[in-house]
């Protein structure tokens, strides 16, 4: 009995997996970066296993129930001379029987959705890598409580170790969601919500808001990289040393100057120089690879255009246009990128 | 304003004239009001569609920009729900209750002349908003505390509130007037499971509206609240939890997909009998799956909150009823295929659109299903699959229905018959854009691309599927175009249909078409559920076409109009001041005042 139930479990499982294949045919995570069809974490293998099996029974009864409409318009369609049909009213027995399949096929549905819920909503294990999410109308901050260090827009984690994320929002409803990884979870002011996933292979996987959140939810996008522990700990040494200090005649000292000086401060942390929480912390800017909520790639022309006139780069965005002088822009540019 | 015909009855005429729409109390008149104002917040709905549409042809697009995007899709989805399906729905409920029930008008004429004009004028007001500073651009959802005065300080969302508060009043007003128009109109005989399923379905929907839109009233007057005097309902750093929002919006929301629905359920079940030429199989058994389904609809709305972490408890709860709502819409599906199975089945528009209904209909139960496991949902709500899912569900459902239902009773209505040809030209042409517009969101949705973005990255491989939805959408617009050209044609060069052009079994098929004010000279005695399909029951429902007496109609009255107007300008003064509100109050309280003592004639 048990080998007899190994087997259909196998089976359909098989079936399933070939349908979502054929779903599939073609489409890759490099065709479609931010697909959720892709995982590349336990969380998101679970989800996805799930769905196959959810997906095989939608083709089942899409199948019969479609197969029996067209053969039912067609097999009894009006024709000349047909004798009127036969006036029956019901039938108790087949009702009870399309009662009773519906039934089963959910019961079949309902336990593996129960156990998968249970599954992925099981407290993170011991030695997970503890990252607090923050969702600001429009970026995500990612703190590293244990590790003693902020970011922006970008997630670092290491391959193959669990991830517990908690997250909170600043202002407004935002949802964290990074489909490689697994499903969403809304980040609610006044709540902390959780999620952990292990990642199981390398790269960077884009995720962005899925909570309308304002005018630019559109714009509020991140990045995951999943990276080796060799490369995570260099990272995270990078990342918890005190900012670069750039020689105080060139462009960058220039810059350091210009920010220091000006309405920056207000909103930005910088190690050392200030310590505003509007904006992203910029302690490490130079090391993320892009800029205003991963909206654009961080280079100089971007970084110069962002600071021109952010507004208008980004609508509604909190920071505003503060009339700097394309010479202060440029030493700006070349501070903010000096600070890896 | 009776007049006498031939010396003996009192019979009344009908009038014509623009005042006598205003004044109108005759259910089908006020029908026929009811289905053209929606109809035309049905292309407002789809025009903004549209523009959505173009914007998101293609990557980082500029057609229009990321504020008026919000408002678009906020003002799409609140129209087409609020202001156009349900009043669509009304529009029926209107013009064929009292015909199928053998009643000769609803139970409160002027209540429902009334319901009306609160609602064109709370359309009206709602749509403003476009004119005086914005639209409402939270979504039609409207989540907190993305709708508090610090995030959203402009006027939109204080004219949706007040906008929705003013349609309930609508709603809610029509609703108690058909259940008791039901319980108590019915011609003898006619118990309640002799009721045709769309008198039924009407049933369950009202009942469905005077249980639902208390709650969002109430989360309404909230906001309001929040918003004009400082409250914190929803303001978390006045220590509320914005989750509040949700729970009363969805437990007002999802009984709401319901009442969308269900009237288009009950049409396809009156209109796949008819072109079957077999009753509709197992009617105990549909009746009481809508009431069902009608029932768990409450038990089911945190499955629109999977993502907001209410614990897996919560979660396996709410997967399992919403499952279990699958059983009594798959019954139903099953008795629909069982009408058709060994049936004649004549394919004229009104069937095919019915036939559309329950392809596309179960293509959207079949994703709900797949969102109805909370793991699945997680990766997909909140994603463009869910967008494909609501419209195979409400386009896929409640518009094809209602098409079914304009194409079925239009003859009843007018005494004409809509063009077949074009009408098989629309169905088809509907069918085709209409999946080629959101069959491509399911994947779209699931290779990653949210919802309400304005814009997406060229990188993402989100082109070609949205470029498809695009033309897609474009065609379902020129479809509807056609729609409208058959209408506008038919009603003036349609070809005469006579009482009963389909050989429906209905009461409403006994009496000419279109219907004299009175409905039924005489109330007929019913026996059965399709008495024109029987002998003796022809012969009955005949008999009620002759005039045995003098008739006794509600005279027409102007002051449901004007209290209606008074209710729409006092809540509008929320938005507009005092200088609006005053009159308003004025004008209700003389309107009701007036109305009340109003003589009887």
């Amino acid at each position: 009995m048990a080998a007899r139930r190994h087997t259909l479990k196998r089976r359909l499982a098989a079936m399933g997996a070939a349908l979502s294949l054929i779903l599939l045919a073609g489409c890759t995570l490099h065709q479609f970066p931010q697909s959720s069809l892709h995982p590349q974490s336990n969380y998101a293998q679970w989800v996805q296993d799930l769905l196959e099996q959810l997906t095989f029974w939608v083709v089942v009864i899409f199948v019969a129930v479609q197969g029996l409409l067209i053969f039912a318009v067609l097999r009894f369609r009006s024709r000349p001379g047909a004798p009127e049909p036969k006036p029956i009213h019901g039938n108790t027995a087949l009702e009870i029987a399309w009662t009773i399949a519906p039934a089963i096929i959910l019961t079949l549905v309902a336990v593996p959705t129960v156990l998968t819920i249970y599954r992925t909503q099981s407290p993170p294990p011991v030695g997970s890598l503890k990252v607090k999410v923050v969702g600001h109308q429009w970026w995500w901050e990612f703190q590293y409580p244990e590790l003693g260090f902020t970011t922006a827009s970008e997630m670092i984690v290491p391959v193959g170790r669990p991830v517990a994320v908690d997250i909170e929002s600043a202002d407004v409803m935002h949802s964290f969601w990074f489909p490689a990884m697994g499903g969403k979870r809304d980040a609610i002011p006044s709540r902390t919500n959780h999620l952990w996933f292990t990642p199981d292979s390398l790269g960077d996987f884009p995720g962005q808001c899925a909570e309308l959140c304002g005018i630019s939810h559109a714009n509020m996008r991140m990045r995951l990289s999943v990276v080796t522990p060799t490369q995570f700990e260099a990272w995270v040494s990078g990342q918890r040393g005190p900012p670069m200090e750039p020689d105080s005649t060139s462009p960058a000292g220039e810059g350091k100057q210009t920010f220091a000086q000006s309405a920056c401060v207000a909103c930005h942390t910088i190690q050392g120089i200030s310590a505003g929480v509007v904006g992203p912390n910029l302690t490490h800017f130079g090391s993320r690879h892009t800029i205003a909520g991963a909206m654009y790639e961080s280079n100089p022309s971007n970084l110069g255009k962002w600071l021109e006139n952010p507004p208008a780069r980004k609508p509604g965005t909190l920071m505003l246009n503060l009339g700097l002088s394309p010479q202060q822009i440029s030493n700006l540019v070349a501070y903010l990128q000096s600070l890896k | 304003m009776a007049t006498t015909v031939a010396g003996v009855h009192a019979v009344p005429k009908s009038e014509s004239g623009l005042w006598s729409w205003i004044t109108t109390v005759d259910h089908k008149r006020i029908g026929v009001l009811y289905g053209v104002t929606a109809f035309v917040f049905f292309l407002i709905g789809g025009f903004e569609a549209l523009l959505i549409r173009i914007q998101l042809a293609r990557p980082e697009n500029t057609f229009v920009g990321p504020d008026l995007y919000n408002q678009l899709f906020t003002m799409h989805g609140t129209t087409m729900i609020f202001l156009a399906v349900m009043p669509l729905s009304a529009s029926f409920f209107n013009f064929m209750i009292p015909l199928m029930i053998g009643a000769r008008d609803v139970a409160f004429p002027r209540l429902n002349a009334f319901s009306y004009w609160v609602f064109v004028t709370g359309g009206i007001f709602l749509n403003l908003s476009f004119f005086l500073g914005g639209a409402p651009n939270v979504g039609w959802f409207a989540y907190s505390n993305l709708t508090s005065s610090q995030y959203s300080p402009g006027h939109g969302v204080d004219f949706w509130a007040v906008g929705l508060q003013i349609l309930g009043i609508a709603s809610l007003a029509a609703a108690f007037n058909f259940i008791v128009t039901i319980i108590n109109l019915r011609a003898p005989g006619m118990k309640l499971m002799r009721m045709p399923p769309f008198v039924w379905m009407t049933l369950v929907t009202s009942f469905l509206i005077i249980l639902a839109f208390p709650v969002i009233t109430v989360a309404l007057v909230f906001l309001l609240f929040d918003r004009f005097v400082g409250t914190h309902f929803f303001v978390p750093s006045g220590g509320a939890d914005p989750l509040l929002w949700q729970h009363l919006f969805w437990l007002f929301g999802h009984p709401e997909v319901y009442i969308l629905i269900l009237p288009a359920m009950g049409i396809v079940s009156e209109v796949l009998p008819t072109f079957s030429r077999k009753p509709l199989f197992g009617y105990p058994v549909v009746v009481y799956s809508g009431i069902f389904i009608g029932f768990m609809g409450w038990g089911v709305w945190s499955h629109h909150m999977f993502s907001v972490g209410l614990g897996p408890l919560a979660d396996s709860f709410f997967a399992l009823t919403t499952m279990l709502i699958a059983i009594p819409t798959g019954v139903k599906i099953f008795n629909w295929l069982a009408t058709l199975w060994g049936g004649k089945i004549e394919l004229k528009t009104a069937m095919l659109f019915a036939l559309g209904f329950i392809a596309l209909f179960t293509m959207g139960g079949l994703s709900g299903f797949m969102h109805a496991s909370p793991p699945a949902d997680l990766q997909q709500t909140d994603t463009y699959f869910v967008v494909a899912h609501i419209h195979y569900v409400l386009f896929g459902g409640a518009i094809m229905g209602v098409f079914a239902g304009i194409y079925y009773w239009f003859p009843k209505m007018t005494g004409k018959f809509l063009n077949e040809t074009l009408g098989k030209i629309h169905f088809w042409a509907t069918m085709i854009s209409m999946n080629l517009t959101f069959f491509p969101m399911h994947f779209v949705g699931l290779l990653g691309m949210p919802r309400r973005v304005y814009t997406y990255p060229p990188n993402m491989g989100f082109d070609t599927m949205n470029l498809l939805s695009t033309i897609g959408a474009l065609l379902l617009g020129a479809s509807v175009l056609v729609f409208v050209v058959n209408f506008v044609n038919s009603i003036r060069n349609g070809k005469p249909a006579g009482s009963d052009p389909w050989g429906g079994g209905s009461l409403e098929w006994a009496i000419p078409s279109p219907p004299p004010s009175y409905n039924f000279a005489t109330i007929p005695t019913v026996r059965s559920l399709d008495p024109l399909w029987h002998k003796e029951g022809r012969e009955a429902a005949l008999a009620a076409n002759q005039v045995r007496g003098p008739i006794h109609m509600p005279p027409s009255s102007y002051w449901p109009a004007v209290s209606a107007l008074g209710v729409t300008l006092l809540l509008s003064g929320m938005v507009f001041g005092w200088f609006v509100g005053i009159p308003g109050l004025i004008l209700m309280l003389l309107g009701l005042y007036s109305w009340a003592f109003e003589p009887v004639t």
